[in-house]
């Protein structure tokens, strides 16, 4: 007799834990080929809303961690995920239809990405803050800050170095983050969540959805409490329609050019400048 | 008269009582919570429940600024919506009583009685003498609410009369110039008959309100208990035909748990407690997750703890 399968379930990833929806959803992801390959969960308005009550409870601490000490966070996930690089390439396979060697090179790109990342947290401030000349006699510097909780909508392709590439810059800078998967290839953003639950990561830092993004993207455009968001896997008119719901309480909305760069970094970001006396 | 005073009649009367069902309280209330109130109903849940709060600040660093703020936030919890009631009461040390009163009438808060928590607050741990003189001063710097400990250590150590005759005492001195609650510490009563029992020993001495807990000692206000209390209200209710309050105060955080105590009072004593004058909740943190609900239903966006007060 043959062994039968032991299938995984794609849950949700949220403060720390891995829930199914609370509306008890699942919708049908195919691969390459056509053919079913698993039920994800499909997230609801609600499960939104407990990621960003997660997310804001982690920010303080997230932003208030040395940014040497994130760095160092950011590093561990990549060794994590180095370990588990067949499963992601598996995966990958599946779902894009790629040769396992285009895959490996995928994966390898995001793990390289989360070391790249990493090293940015604790020159960012170095880099791009300064100190200013002023006539008087004061010290005035400016420093960038993290802005709160960002949204992130995940590129679709490549499936995971397109989640690593939009998540971990929005981390580094001492943002909280709930990545809304890519609605057609989710699965490895999925077994990231598992990653990034055993990389020391607090949780809450990072909170993953999955679902149709049509339906979770007005309510992430809406949510009074989102304080960014990259726009990466919607369309055009999606990206419109969550601008003019942004509005209300200014939020901070991109789209990049898929490359890694700072800027990524410190488009949710604010530069405070700081005046202090000399000599006190 | 149920029970005449003497130490005998009132252990035969508790003797009386029925045990707790401890698995059955648990369930039926694991199953209330479940009940789902949306759309009108939430929004009349949520009037409610702002209206029943007893805006709290029991904490060593309050200042008179912070009562000031307090009492602001509790006479217009959210300035940008006059359509929101005002809170139950404020509940304070005996010493910020007077300026938690003066700012009240200052800004239009004179329909907002304040309440103070008095004998020896939170331990119970004095003689009667400072317990008398403690609600002294809080009666006389104009509290019209009294939210006395019972002593814990009388009550499990059996002296029940003790316990009794303090609350009688107490009763006396607010006489109809307060109203009395009388705060048992559930967490450290442990059991559910113990919680019974105390909350028919408060009833039998005068108490106008049973309330659970003082917010500084966990497990506080579980629904368990509340239930157990609701109970004794109405069955006390049946007995005399008096209606005495219930108030949970302490982990009631979110607006969730609070319409979950809603739903518990009108499935055990009857919606003639869903009142102000017969339902109380005690709270700091919650009014603000009840104002950002009020938000959502009226803008229909999920709101922000940025637009609400910090306390």
């Amino acid at each position: 007799m043959s062994r039968i399968d032991v299938h995984k379930t794609y849950k949700l990833f949220i403060a720390g834990a891995f829930p199914r929806s609370e509306s008890g959803r699942v919708y049908e992801v195919k691969g390459a080929d056509k053919k079913f390959l698993a039920n994800p969960a499909m997230a609801s308005r609600k499960d939104l809303r407990e990621s960003v009550v997660a997310a804001k409870n982690s920010y303080l601490g997230w932003s208030n961690a040395t940014s040497f000490n994130r760095g160092q966070i950011l590093y561990r996930i990549a060794e994590i995920m180095q370990g588990r690089s067949e499963q992601f390439v598996s995966e990958i396979c599946a779902l894009e239809g790629l040769s396992s060697k285009a895959a490996a090179a995928q994966v390898e790109e995001a793990i390289d990405t989360w070391v790249w990342y990493s090293g940015w947290c604790d020159k960012l401030s170095s880099v791009t803050g300064s100190l200013n000349q002023v006539s008087g006699p004061f010290y005035n510097f400016t420093t960038p800050e993290s802005l709160g909780v960002i949204a992130v909508f995940a590129e679709n392709k490549p499936s995971l170095l397109g989640a690593v590439r939009t998540l971990a810059p929005i981390i580094a800078g001492g943002n909280t983050a709930i990545l809304i998967a890519s609605e057609n290839y989710p699965l490895p953003a999925i077994t990231l969540g598992e990653v990034l639950s055993t990389s020391d990561l607090p949780a809450g830092v990072v909170n993953i959805l999955t679902g149709k993004t049509s339906e979770l993207s007005p309510w992430v455009g809406s949510h009074m409490e989102i304080d960014g968001i990259d726009a990466a896997g919607l369309s055009k008119k999606q990206e419109e329609e969550l601008k003019l719901l942004g509005a209300e309480n200014l939020k901070r909305i991109h789209r990049f050019t898929p490359i890694n760069h700072p800027e990524r970094i410190l488009s949710f970001m604010e530069q405070k400048t700081v005046w202090h006396p000399i000599g006190i | 008269m149920i029970v005449d005073g003497s130490e005998k009649s009132l252990k035969d009367f508790l003797d009386d009582l029925p045990p707790v069902d401890q698995v059955g309280v648990e369930a039926r209330a694991t199953m209330l919570a479940t009940r789902s109130i949306k759309t009108t109903s939430k929004a009349w849940a949520i009037d409610m429940a702002i209206s029943m709060v007893d805006l709290t600040t029991l904490e060593g660093a309050d200042t008179p600024g912070k009562v000031k703020a307090l009492c602001a936030k509790a006479v217009r919890p959210d300035p940008t919506d006059l359509t929101v009631p005002s809170v139950g009461a404020i509940c304070v040390y005996n010493d910020m009583v007077k300026v938690a009163r003066a700012e009240l009438d200052l800004i239009g808060g004179k329909h907002i009685p304040v309440a103070a928590v008095s004998t020896a607050f939170p331990s119970g741990r004095a003689s009667m003498e400072v317990k008398k003189q403690d609600t002294l001063d809080a009666l006389n710097a104009g509290a019209t609410e009294i939210d006395m400990v019972i002593d814990r250590g009388a009550f499990l150590a059996g002296k029940i009369s003790q316990v009794f005759e303090e609350i009688k005492i107490i009763k006396e001195l607010c006489g109809n110039k307060a109203h009395l609650k009388v705060i048992f510490e559930t967490g450290e009563l442990v059991t559910y008959d113990n919680v019974r029992k105390a909350s028919f020993i408060a009833m039998l001495a005068g108490a106008d309100f049973i309330k659970t807990s003082t917010g500084k000692v966990a497990p506080a206000a579980t629904a368990p208990v509340v239930l157990v209390m609701l109970e004794a209200v109405r069955d006390y209710f049946a007995l005399t035909g008096l209606k005495i309050g219930v108030k949970p105060a302490g982990g009631i955080r979110t607006t969730k748990d609070a319409i979950k105590q809603l739903v518990l009072v009108n499935e055990t004593a009857g919606p003639d407690w869903l009142t102000p004058s017969l339902f109380r909740i005690g709270a700091s943190a919650l009014l603000n997750d009840l104002l950002m609900q009020r938000m959502k239903m009226r803008t229909g966006h999920y709101a922000s703890a940025n637009y609400v007060t910090m306390d």
